[in-house]
Order: C-alpha cells, then structure tokens, then sequence
C-alpha cells in the first residue's frame, strides 16, 4: 500500500487543492503545550505536519527558528522527546507526520534504532537538512526498511542531474525551496519559485511541496497554483513566540492556519 | 603540471573522506556550490600559474620562509631533548592563517568572486582574510562571536582598520562554533557571489584538504630546515590543535616518516568536565558537525556541549576529520593542556626565550616539553610556534591578577 503521505498527496490531487504543510519545534513552547499546538494544526486543517527536532547548531536555519529551537531545548526537548510526543499524539492526529532534523542528532541515536523508534511512534517520513543525497544511501535504505518516507530537499542551485536524483531515491514528496538562503518568513513568494518547481516536474511525477518565506494566504494560493502544496514554518514559529505566554496561544495558532487555508481555494 | 607549491598526495576519497572521517554534509543550497568550489580547487592546484603567483606572495609579503631555531635555554628547562619552533610566529600578520587565507583569496579571485565572508575565532584568521582581502581587493566580512569580540578587541580593530566589516554573533556559545553557523549562513544566501574563506581544516570537503595543502609549506620547509640545523629528522612533531590546520601544516610533510611522532595537543581547559574544556578526543565521539563527520563535544542527544579554553583559537567543539582519521589508524597521537598550564608555558618562553607566544601555541610548547623530558638527550622536539602573543597579553594580565 502507498505510504499515508502518498496517499495524501494523491487526495489532495483528486481534490483539486493545494496543501497546507505546517512547521513547529517540538517542545516549542514547552512539550505539553507542542501536543497541543500539533492536535490544533490538525483541527485548522494542515494536511502534512512537519515536526523539528530542536538542535545546538541549526545553521540552515534563520533566527526565528533557532529562536524556537533554543527554547524548546531549555524545556528539555530532543530526538528522543520528539519522538515520545509523536507516540503521544498519534492518535489524535489523521494527517502524516514528517520528522525534520539535523544528522548529528539521528546519527548519535543511531539510524537504525532511529528508525525503528520512529515507525513505532507513527512517523510518516524524515527529512535530515544536512543529508544531501550523497551521504544519504545508508539512512534511506534503513528508514525504506520500516516503511519510513524519506524527502529531500531541492533548491535553486540544484542542478537537473540531482533534481533526477532525488525524485529516483526520495519516496512520499519533494521539498522544493524557494529561494537561497536560511529559514524565515517573507513579505512575498521568491521570484523564482515558479520556476523552480517546472524544473522540478520536467523530470518527476512526484509531489512537491513548496517552501522557505510563506507567511499569509495569498502565498499558499499563489503557491498552489504551480505545487502540490506550501509550507509554513517561521511565519507560524514567529505566532508561537509572540503567544507563548498568553493562554490564548493554541487559540492563536489555530486562528492562523484557518486563516492561512481561508484563501487556499482562491 | 602540478603547482610545487602545493601538494596532492594522500587526497581523501572522491566524496571527501579521510576513512570514515570527513564527507560533505551540507544543506542543498550549498551542495552544488560547494562541488563548484571542489573543481575550482582541483583545477587551481594543477596550475602552474596560480602556484607561481601564491609562491610569489608567500615569499614576498608574507615573508616566508619562516625561520627553525632552537631554543637552548627552554631545552635547558625542561630537561631533555633539543627543542625546535617553527616560527610560523613571524609571519605578516603574526600566524600561519595568513598562508591558507592568501592562497583561498587568491582561488576566490580566479572564481570571479568578489565578496568575502570569513569567520574568526581568536581574530587571526580574521585578521589574515581582511589583510589578504585588503591585498585583492576583495569585500570582506567577519563573523565573530561577541564573547570572542570582548576577549580579543585588539583583533577586532585590526580587522576594521583593515577594512573589513566584523560583525558580532550573539547566539549560542558566542565563540568560533556560532561564527561559522552565521558565516554558513550568509554563504547559503549569498551563494551567487559570495565565497567563503573558511580558515581551518574543517567543514565540507574539500576544506579539509584544500586548507591543509595551503598550510602544508609549514612542514615542508620545517623539513628541509631541520635536516639542515640538526643533521636528521625528528623525533617527535609537536603542535596545537583547535580546528587543526597548523597542526595539519606542520605534519603533512612527515606523515610518511613512520619514525616522527605525530603529537596534537588539544585545550584541557579547566579541566575534562563537561562544558569546561575543548579536548574533543579526551571527552568526544564520532559526530556530525557544520559539514563534516568527525570527533566531537555532544551530550547523549546528539547537541553539542559548550566548549571553555584560555585561548580561542582551540575553544572549539569538533576537530579536523583528518585528524580523526590520522588518530583512528594509529599514525598521530593527541593530548591536552590545560589553561593554567599553557598561560605557565607563555610565560616561560617569554622569559627564557624573549618570545610571546599565542595562547594557542603555548599549549603545543607546555606539552613539548614534557615530551622533551620523556625523550630524553640526544632527540630532538620540533615545535609548530603557530602564532605570536601580542593578542593574548590582556588575557594573560587578567589571569595572573586574579
């Protein structure tokens, strides 16, 4: 059977619909109050949730999201607890679960045991930020082992023969970046967004997600109209730090991505 | 034909690894133009022409070669074999960064790359980026961490009176770790015209190499010299490590010698607890850290651990894959000095010797002589003096009031 990220993407498609993939840090605020935010995604309607592991040295990242990686860590968050509060929420939660981690930290688990505490936790797919496709080989055959998706990242600068590639070894999406530089909310779409996600269909049928500065509703329609779907990460980290305090917080999350899927079918 | 400037023996394997060290693990904006780099370098080192020019500066404004010399009354000191430093101290701008620093200038030139981003740690591969981009013309700007800033302001205002921006890193540990994540950083964005003037034997393959080989005139006139001053080679090579590039420099042209001891020396800090030193073989594991596989600092959560050293230069959390790899099969040996230690050996060269060393360097000098009393008579020690010590004169005065 196809894999519950691809049989997403493919409802999406008869749907006639863009998706909305989601970004948090887990333990972001704090790990009781991550369940929360995650089951919130879910009710507002994010079709994939990516979930972060927190990491010491995020340098594909910019500041909110180190930001929101350094609090989770002084709330005690990690791998390991990423992968309890996957445990924990499963249940309450339809919509795949994609694991978003630097190596170092799957690499100290170990890949195996990694993977196989991820399965049994109910992850979906894992994308390693600083594993490109050449020191990928062993990670992707043991996560294909127990039925793991593993996605890779395109950029601009990828060049066709990668983009290949990737589509031959990636399972579950592609995610596309739209622009160079690290993580963060902008005011419009890259210019060259379009572009990229072209490049990438001209040598793949599979899904691809489209990332990197999406922040308001227009983004994710105008973003929908050439990928399968946008994703939101430091525009929604950025809700979450304005709001970590106030009890209102879940609320406010909420109230965004509804707001952000308000637009999705314009 | 290859340049003689540089060498291409013991190259890592096509995907940059020393063993099961090294590698490229990088985001996928940087994966093309890292391999852009890669055959930039590649085609850099075969060119006569690009060897000639380096050369040229190398001997001209840099003022290499560097003299050996010996040091008779620290042999005297300590006890044992003779001692002698490779006074890489000498150089313009007072440390062998400058060597990898010009000859990296230099391929970013020929790359058509006009912005510079470096990253700096005690303020001396800083120092040397903004002298070599001052040199080329070349935009340049330095990320330093702010508790770095502070401790070694001197530097700071070099860099600027140099002409390059520094800017401040106020994240993490604010030392040279969180400088390459932001230099990383800017590189990722600025991918287009941007080169990044990494000034150690880390990161993304080929750094390791390509910095090695820059630092690799080191040994190789260390070599020829020793065997002219003392009649033979040595027995023991001695030279401090934080990234590990003078080390690298040094021990390249002996790696073959099987009888040279290969000797590191990390920083001890206060002591090898947790977050109150920077020995990565001492307290570390295999890990991946800012683009490479290799030796690290990192609690059971695969983070990495704070680092603490006198010197800032050593005050690092991961080591040199190359390193890994020449401890992993028994080719190097690696030890640690601690603050005290080291601040001790600064003051003793200062005084038997009339030479201030770096910080840094005076780890490599403590722990040679102790090696000097192990060896005994009629052997000799030769030293990588890696740096000067004008920089560290604060820190060394606010150390010994307290």
């Amino acid at each position: 059977m196809p894999s519950l990220i691809a049989r997403t993407f493919a409802r999406l498609k008869a749907e006639h619909r863009p998706g909305l993939v989601t970004f948090t840090t887990a333990g972001d605020p704090d790990l009781p109050r991550s369940a929360e935010i995650l089951r919130a995604l879910e009710r507002a309607g994010a079709d994939v949730l990516e979930i972060g592991v927190p990491f010491s040295d995020p340098l594909a990242d910019g500041p909110v999201i180190q930001r929101a990686a350094e609090r989770a860590l002084a709330a005690g968050s990690n791998l390991r607890a990423t992968l309890a509060l996957i445990r924990d929420i499963r249940r309450d939660i339809a919509s795949p679960i994609v694991v978003f981690s630097y190596a170092n930290p799957i690499m100290r688990l170990g890949v195996e045991t990694f993977a196989k505490q991820a399965s049994a936790a109910g992850v979906d797919g894992v994308l390693a930020l600083d594993l490109p496709i050449e020191e990928a080989g062993v990670f992707r055959e043991t996560l294909a082992g127990q039925g793991l998706d593993t996605i890779f990242l395109l950029s601009p600068t990828t060049t066709d023969a990668r983009i290949r590639k990737a589509a031959e070894l990636g399972t579950g999406f592609l995610y596309g970046i739209s622009r160079l530089g690290v993580t963060g909310a902008r005011d419009s779409v890259a210019a060259g967004a379009d572009a990229l996600v072209r490049r990438i269909r001209a040598h793949t049928s599979m899904p691809i997600a489209l990332g990197f500065g999406i922040s308001r509703p227009e983004h994710v329609a105008e973003v929908g109209a050439y990928a399968d779907a946008a994703v939101v990460g430091s525009a929604l980290v950025s809700v979450i730090a304005e709001h970590g305090r106030s009890p209102r917080l879940i609320e406010q999350v909420e109230e965004y991505v509804r707001w952000l899927k308000s637009y999705a079918h314009a | 034909m290859p340049s003689p400037t540089l060498t291409s023996r013991r190259d890592p394997d096509a995907r940059g690894y020393f063993g099961e060290f090294g590698g490229r693990f990088v985001p996928e904006t940087l994966v093309e133009p890292v391999e852009q780099l890669e055959r930039a370098y590649f085609a850099a080192r075969e060119d006569a022409q690009f060897g000639a020019e380096l050369a040229r500066l190398l001997k001209q404004y840099v003022g290499r070669p560097t003299p050996v010399y010996e040091t008779v009354r620290l042999e005297e000191r300590a006890g044992g074999a003779r001692i002698f430093l490779k006074r890489e101290d000498l150089t313009h701008t007072g440390a062998h960064k400058i060597n990898n620093a010009l000859g990296q200038a230099l391929l970013a030139s020929r790359m058509g790359k006009r912005r510079i981003v470096a990253e700096t740690g005690a303020g001396q591969h800083g120092v040397a980026t903004a002298t070599a981009c001052a040199l080329l013309g070349l935009e340049c700007h330095v990320y330093m961490g702010t508790d770095d800033m502070e401790r070694q302001a001197l530097n700071v205002f070099r860099m600027q009176l140099l002409g390059a921006e520094v800017r401040g890193v106020d994240a993490g540990s604010r030392t040279l770790k969180d400088a390459i994540n932001e230099a990383m950083r800017d590189w990722v964005t600025n991918v287009g015209d941007t080169y990044y003037l990494l000034g150690s034997v880390l990161g993304p393959h080929p750094y390791p190499l390509m910095v090695r080989e820059f630092q690799s005139i080191i040994g190789r006139e260390a070599r020829a010299q020793i065997v002219e001053l003392a009649g033979r080679l040595p027995d023991a090579i001695v030279a401090c490590v934080g990234g590990g590039s003078n080390a690298m420099g040094i021990f390249d042209a002996f790696v073959d010698d099987r009888d040279v001891r290969l000797v590191g020396v990390e920083a001890g800090g206060e002591r090898i607890v947790r977050g109150r030193h920077a020995a990565r073989f001492a307290g570390g594991s295999t890990g991946v850290l800012q683009g490479t596989r290799t030796f690290v600092l990192q609690d059971e959560d695969g983070n990495i651990e704070p680092t603490h050293s006198i010197s800032a230069g050593l005050d690092y959390a991961a080591v040199g894959p190359e390193h890994a790899w020449l401890r992993a099969i028994g080719r190097a040996e690696y030890a640690y000095v601690t603050d005290d230690e080291a601040v001790e050996a600064f003051q003793t060269l200062a005084r038997l010797e009339g030479i201030l060393p770096a910080l840094e360097s005076a780890h490599a000098i403590a722990h040679a002589m102790k090696v000097a009393k192990d060896l005994g008579r009629s052997k000799i020690v030769l030293v990588n003096l890696s740096g000067r010590g004008d920089k560290d004169v604060n820190t060394v005065q606010k150390c010994l009031r307290s």
